[in-house]
């Protein structure tokens, strides 16, 4: 804990900011006598509504799914319950899909979190550290018998994600705008999202693809990741997997047992 | 503070524009815009961005403010620093800002007369405070720290404010000549929150500019505002940068330039943002009476202040 500061009005003057059952802090004043209630609302509003929009900036696509009068009111609850500790908001709202899976009105929507999940991946994707992504050629290079022990690194932006339901096919159709298509949400889907130089992509996996992709950004070797998959999913394909993980940007370089 | 601080990157491109840009016009630069303003190629002016929108690691931000950057003068506005509060200056946030001028070695850096954060909330707003000997030492010291930091001279803010604390013991405009007599800081005057304040605190804006100490200035920004009503019914101006900047604030930044000289002018304009030539428009308004200005001094009709 920081020391109390020895200048008490910011402690008088903010919580007020995000609870509208407290009154006006007595610390402020209008001119010459005036009142400071709607005056000190400005400052209420202001806040409230800009951290509103800033959720929905991270979250267009749940926005599109439930109107902006649903998600306007659902995030108003969460920037007052758990406003921003960074002044950074495109870091904001990472409680945010956790906060849907528990909201009342939402749970007519079961795959609402996990859409968010997604979103919240691909802004992390968006702003992650800049990367060249690996070279297809190099993986050709290695010798097979070295290849169970490879291991991979991911690429900063790379990121894996599981849903019980369609989240990834409703995450797609409600963020580029078009019509909506019929969705059988009841389809489990697992996402990858990556961005190979500056264009954040979200992929669908295979059956096992998820287990796979999760095994090798979390450090397994190749091997180990491949014997996971296979338990997930039997015939799983290792050499059409490691190739389209590879061909979406999701890593940088080989670790181990890499020939250069 | 011993430790040094290395930029996360060093700059990518040969920069150009890293000095004083005299009495030119600029922007705030909208992503939306960029296809537009690259396609026109280098052009007469600047651009500015908000500090923490260019904080993350890298992605298309990035490559955005770097063919921005290669082409013009830059203005690195923080928005987030909080110096006008009584929290210790947040140290992460302190090297990420520092980095960013770094990177980018912007032609002006500033920040604001405010805060927007305590305890661990992050408010996302400009909030006010008393002016006080007290929080007068508070900023010195935080903006002593940014410039340690940063190894130049800030640009400080005039706040647009909607209250008055009861125990503020001075006028802002006194508040702020000690904060640059003290600090050496410069000062960025935006005469649209000269105006707004002048409004919801019924004094006379040209007595604020009067008392101002207009050669600090090396910066101003235009915006426009929005009007509601306070408590009594009358009218509370919100500086809401989502609109043209409105008339009586061009006359009182022709009277800060015909008092002050030229200097570099900023149209901020932040939501409702409308198409790139509406907003270029505005800025050649601004370059318009920059350029009758320096043509007066030229003339020997007028000595810049």
């Amino acid at each position: 804990m920081l020391p109390e500061p020895s200048l008490p009005f910011a402690a008088a003057f903010a919580p007020a900011l995000l609870d509208p059952a407290r009154s006006t802090p007595s610390v402020v004043t209008g001119p010459n006598g005036k009142a400071a209630g709607r005056r000190y609302d400005v400052y209420r509003n202001n806040v409230t509504v800009s951290l509103i929009d800033a959720l929905a900036a991270v979250y267009p696509a749940v926005q599109r799914i439930t109107g902006p009068e649903f998600f306007r009111a659902m995030a108003r609850f969460h920037v007052r319950s758990h406003p921003p500790t960074s002044p950074l908001l495109f870091e904001y709202g990472r409680d945010f899909p956790a906060f849907i899976e528990a909201y009342e009105h939402a749970q007519d929507m079961p795959w609402l979190a996990d859409v968010a999940r997604i979103e919240r991946a691909w802004l992390d994707a968006y702003h992650a550290a800049d990367a060249a992504p690996l070279s297809p050629a190099r993986l050709s290079a290695v010798t097979p018998d070295h290849l169970a022990d490879l291991v991979f690194v991911p690429h900063p932006a790379a990121r894996c994600l599981r849903s019980q339901y369609a989240a990834v096919t409703i995450f797609a159709a409600n963020r580029d705008g078009a019509p909506l298509p019929r969705i059988d949400a009841s389809t489990p889907e697992d996402a990858l999202i990556t961005r190979p130089a500056f264009d954040v992509t979200v992929h669908r996996l295979p059956p096992g693809g998820a287990v796979f992709a999760d095994g090798l950004i979390s450090g397994l070797s190749l091997g180990e990741a491949a014997a996971s998959a296979l338990d997930a999913a039997a015939g799983f394909d290792i050499a059409a997997n490691i190739a389209g993980l590879i061909e979406a940007g999701t890593f940088i370089s080989l670790a181990c047992g890499d020939p250069s | 503070m011993s430790t040094v601080i290395q930029p996360t990157r060093p700059a990518a491109m040969p920069l150009r524009f890293a000095m004083p840009i005299g009495g030119v016009a600029g922007t705030s630069f909208k992503p939306e815009h960029l296809a537009d303003i690259l396609e026109a190629g280098p052009r007469r002016g600047f651009f500015e961005v908000h500090a923490e929108n260019y904080m993350g690691d890298g992605g298309p931000p990035h490559r955005a403010l770097e063919a921005i950057r290669r082409d013009h003068p830059l203005s690195l506005h923080g928005v987030c620093m909080s110096i006008g509060g009584p929290r210790p200056l947040d140290k992460a946030h302190l090297a990420r800002f520092r980095s960013l001028v770094a990177r980018y070695q912007p032609a002006l850096v500033s920040e604001h007369l405010a805060w927007s954060t305590h305890e661990t909330s992050f408010f996302n707003d400009l909030l006010p405070l008393p002016y006080t000997e007290a929080t007068l030492a508070c900023v010195c010291d935080h903006i002593d720290q940014v410039q340690e930091a940063i190894r130049r001279p800030l640009l400080l803010e005039n706040p647009s404010t909607y209250v008055a604390f009861r125990d503020s013991a001075m006028r802002e405009t006194e508040f702020i000549r000690a904060v640059t007599e003290r600090t050496g800081c410069g000062l960025l005057l935006d005469v649209n929150n000269v105006f707004v304040s002048a409004t919801n605190h019924g004094y006379s804006a040209l007595d604020y500019l009067a008392d101002f100490p207009l050669s600090r200035v090396q910066e101003i920004h235009l915006a426009g505002h929005a009007e509601q009503a306070d408590d009594e019914g009358d009218l509370l101006l919100i500086d809401s940068h989502d609109g043209p900047v409105a008339d009586a604030v061009w006359k009182l930044y022709e009277i800060v330039i015909q008092r002050r000289g030229a200097v570099p002018t900023l149209i901020e304009w932040d939501s409702k943002i409308p198409d790139w030539p509406v907003l270029q428009a505005e800025a050649a308004a601004a370059q318009a009476i920059l350029d009758r200005d320096q043509a007066a001094v030229f003339a020997g009709e007028r000595h810049a202040a």
